[in-house]
């Protein structure tokens, strides 16, 4: 059998990669070993498909132990719903999808209006449905410290109570990598296995591991209108405001969510290499360049996350 | 690259989140959009300078208080290294969320304002830095801008903070005078204290060495899940410590079955040819074993520890009940949940003075010691020696809540288990001994243990000289002259030569030891070993003349506290196995007596 050493023999160092890694291949061990029904969110986005491509390293040579979440707004990028489904396809997973319409069908929540409405505050409703229905009680996501302040403050084991809600003041102390996924029937934890990674860790990875992804995060011509000082994909769910007028631009995205909210950059990276080096030298966050619903309040959220957003 | 990890103390005030933010400020790791909400909320609060703090304050309770309620998170890199930064909070009440971020953390960076000095806080963080195992502390001593730079207040702090030190269990303790509001020495040396010889901030962080500080000699592998498939059988899990290859002997505990590793995984199925401390690997086994989660793998001749009973330090985190003995909690420890009761609360702990203190409950923030009774035997090593098999959580079982973080000290029921050596003591080819000299400082024990130790190497017989000041740099150092410290020292000491004198070799130790009991307690460490005292009998008047190092003046002028001889005691040994006086010759003369001695022992 064919040998290889990852790590010089005598100095015993881990890489930094190689240790967030690890970190997280324990959380879902640690998860899969002492909850009864957990799920992973995916949407496709590259923090929900790194977070698959470690938990299904963590596992081998056994299958995923637990089923993966999608919760579909209605307005996603097609290239992210086309890649979500070869994906599932491909790994032969398990994908349950929870949809916003539904919810919006039911009358359980209404649509907001106007240019500049968006689904995605609507849909902590069909999360929390979801985590019900499926009596889940563990949900991994991909969210980062990183990422935001209010996330800056997260544990990688996040306690929920019955409605879904966190408690910034309440939260367990969490140390050494002894986590504490206590909860009553109809609480939950929501786990975050790549706490500690940042945006550029994440490329780094991705580069390594030669993981796919939609082509909407690599360089590509587009349709894009000027707005709040972001770049918007003039898709079909996006209503023009007076003034504004679609142009073909060369973008990449930094982060994909509900396309009414989720901007992109312009860029020429079209390699995972060149998108390293973009991300290492940019100078504003993933968030800043491309949410606009982040904007919405200094604690927005902090505020979405109290009701059970992640 | 490396990454570090790194938890930020300090008081309120003292300019923590400021050199955060200076630190990321200064290494670009703060984005333009961040600084402009920066900006703008500071604008808002009617501040006319961007309050750095705010980046790192994320809470709305927070920023409404202006104080740092939860540990936050911030991450930034420089070409050297990966920094993590567990930013925690300052306040008492939040003293929880500070041992949270530390628990991981390979170093510490301790504020102090250099206005006022070292505070109760300061020894407070210090102090739970030690606790929870974090051998590098920094202790930035901030706001030098505000006093002139001054060289002088630096060095008063800093020898205040390393008398309060030499208490701790700290390996690695540096200081630097910085400004974080303006930048000196942060990131880049500062031109306004040319006094100053270290290196900045940073660059002390992306130095310092670390990966010596875990173990990677007690080989540790708690099972926590199991992988099976057709023809696969796989133990899942995080080494806690030491190293495993393919073809290691290991025992599963508690079973004590013994196999072979017949191979190691990494995720994903990379073939490991071995794995280390930190590492989730899965490990496949030469035997069919059927082992569950809360195994343990270790070393057939090192295990880890298995007791029913532990001494532990705990920090209590609930605000909602207080630790009473009797009580029973979920006890969260590697990879196994068991239930453990508080047999006992022997103290709590005063974290600022360090002394104990009789208590009948431990509140919020309270640290103390107890004995813990398990229902299922835990597996560990104590906290000291392994921080990943020697942690605990303490859970509340009715509402979910972590009430407690514990460190094992040892075990109780069980103690350390002697392993037989292969070798006996008749088979080795010389025999051993302790010669334990005492006497004043001056009076010449250190000349005759040269001299003996000289003669008896010259003569074929293994000899080494244990001299008590020299044991103080290394050993013992860290120990003061108090009668705790110097019993401690002798006891030190007293081991090192039964080892010595075990493996065939006459050891030396050359100390004053001025107390019978601390002498008396040697002899019984030395156990069935030969253990000869000699007592060097000079006058204290000869001493005094001789006064060699210039310490008897220093002690006359009141420099030098608790001297042995002049203002602290030393009890003349009443029946000492040679005893040696000025009159009696040279060095070489007396090492000659001893050496005789010695001959008819053997």
């Amino acid at each position: 059998m064919f040998y290889f050493f990852p790590v010089s023999v005598t100095s015993y160092e881990l890489s930094h990669l190689a240790a967030l890694e690890a970190e997280a291949v324990h959380v879902f061990r640690e998860v899969a070993a002492t909850f009864e029904r957990p799920v992973l969110l995916f949407s496709g986005g590259k923090d929900s498909v790194v977070m698959l491509h470690a938990a299904a390293k963590a596992f081998w040579p056994a299958p995923l132990p637990f089923p993966m979440l999608h919760v579909d707004t209605g307005h996603n990028f097609d290239e992210v719903l086309r890649f979500r489904d070869e994906t599932v396809a491909a790994l032969g997973l398990r994908l349950e999808v929870a949809s916003v319409q539904d919810d919006l069908d039911a009358g359980r929540v209404v649509e907001e209006t106007g240019p500049r409405a968006s689904r995605n505050r609507l849909q902590t409703v069909t999360l929390l449905r979801a985590i019900r229905e499926g009596g889940f009680d563990a949900v991994f996501g991909g969210a980062r410290r990183d990422e935001e302040k209010a996330r800056a403050k997260e544990r990688v084991f996040s306690f929920r109570d019955e409605h879904g809600q966190w408690d910034p003041r309440a939260q367990r102390p969490e140390l050494w990598n002894l986590y504490n996924g206590r909860h009553r029937r109809g609480e939950h934890i929501r786990v975050f296995p790549l706490s500690n990674w940042t945006e550029l860790d994440i490329w780094q990875y991705i580069r390594d591991e030669r993981i796919a992804l939609p082509p909407l995060y690599y360089a590509h011509r587009r349709s894009v209108v000027q707005r709040d000082g972001m770049l918007l994909a003039a898709t079909r769910f996006l209503s023009l405001v007076d003034g504004e007028t679609p142009y073909e631009a060369t973008v990449r995205f930094r982060t994909v969510g509900d396309a009414t909210c989720t901007g992109c950059v312009e860029s020429s990276a079209a390699t995972p290499s060149e998108v390293v080096a973009e991300v290492a030298a940019t100078r504003v966050t993933e968030r800043g360049a491309t949410r606009a619903d982040d904007r919405i309040s200094e604690a927005g959220m902090e505020d979405r996350k109290r009701e059970g957003y992640f | 690259m490396q990454l570090l990890r790194i938890a930020t103390a300090g008081s309120v005030d003292d300019g923590k989140s400021t050199l955060i933010g200076r630190l990321l400020f200064d290494s670009k790791a703060i984005f333009t959009d961040q600084l402009a909400a920066v900006e703008r909320a500071s604008r808002e609060r009617g501040e006319d300078y961007p309050d750095l703090a705010l980046l790192t304050d994320g809470l709305r309770a927070e920023r409404e208080q202006g104080i740092t309620i939860d540990v936050a998170h911030r991450y930034f890199a420089t070409p050297q290294r990966k920094f993590i930064i567990a930013d925690t909070p300052g306040h008492l009440q939040y003293t929880r969320n500070m041992v949270t971020g530390a628990s991981t953390a390979d170093l510490a960076l301790i504020l102090v304002d250099a206005r006022k000095g070292v505070l109760e806080q300061s020894r407070r963080h210090a102090f739970l830095a030690s606790l929870l195992g974090i051998g590098h502390l920094v202790v930035c001593v901030n706001k030098m801008d505000l006093v002139g730079w001054s060289r002088e207040r630096f060095d008063e702090i800093r020898e205040d903070f390393r008398r309060f030190a030499m208490k701790l269990d700290v390996a690695d303790l540096t200081f630097v005078p910085l400004s974080a509001l303006h930048g000196d020495n942060v990131v880049h040396r500062s031109a306004s204290m040319p006094w100053y010889e270290g290196t900045s901030l940073l660059h002390q962080l992306e130095e310092v060495h670390v990966a010596s500080d875990r173990n990677l000699i007690d080989a540790r592998f708690p099972v926590q899940y199991v992988l099976r498939r057709p023809d696969f059988r796989g133990y899942a899990g995080t080494i806690a410590g030491g190293v495993f290859k393919p073809g290691d002997e290991v025992v599963a505990l508690p079973s004590g079955i013994t196999s072979r590793v017949r191979a190691v995984w990494g995720p994903g199925g990379t073939p490991l040819a071995e794995a280390f401390t930190g590492q989730a690997v899965t490990v496949e086994l030469a035997d069919d074993l059927d082992l569950g989660r809360g195994a343990m793998l270790c070393r057939p001749g090192n295990r880890a520890e298995s007791a029913r009973e532990v001494d532990a330090l705990v920090c209590w985190f609930s605000s909602r009940a207080s630790l009473t003995p009797g009580a029973s909690y979920a006890v969260r420890h590697t990879t196994t949940e068991t239930k453990g009761t508080v047999e006992r609360l022997e103290y709590r702990l005063d974290v600022t003075t360090l002394h104990r203190e009789a208590a009948d409950s431990l509140a919020l923030n309270d640290i103390g010691r107890i004995r813990l009774r398990t229902r299922a035997p835990l597996l560990f090593d104590p906290y000291r020696r392994n921080r990943a098999t020697g942690g605990f959580l303490l859970v509340d079982e009715h509402t979910g809540d972590t009430v407690a973080a514990g460190m094992i000290t040892g075990s109780v029921a069980s103690p350390v288990v002697w392993h037989t050596a292969a070798v006996r003591r008749e088979d080795r080819p010389t025999r051993g001994a302790t010669v334990w000299l005492t006497g004043l400082s001056a009076s010449g024990k250190s000349s005759v243990a040269v001299e003996l130790e000289r003669r008896l190497v010259a003569a074929g017989r293994p000899a080494y000289l244990l001299d008590g000041d020299n044991l103080r740099h290394g050993l013992n150092a860290g120990l003061g002259f108090s009668p705790e410290d110097r019993a401690e020292n002798v006891r030190r000491v007293a081991e090192v030569a039964r080892l010595f004198a075990d493996a065939g070799v006459v050891a030396i130790a050359s100390l004053i030891s001025p107390y019978a009991t601390d002498r008396a307690s040697a002899r019984a460490i030395s156990g069935d070993l030969p253990f000869v005292e000699v007592f060097v009998d000079t006058p204290l008047e000869v001493c005094e003349a001789r006064d060699p190092k210039g310490m008897y003046a220093k002690a006359r002028a009141g420099e030098i506290k608790g001297f042995t001889g002049i203002d602290a005691p030393y009890e003349r040994p009443a029946s000492p196995d040679l005893v040696l006086h000025p009159a009696d010759g040279d060095p070489a003369t007396m090492a000659a007596a001893i050496q005789t001695l010695l001959d008819d022992l053997a």
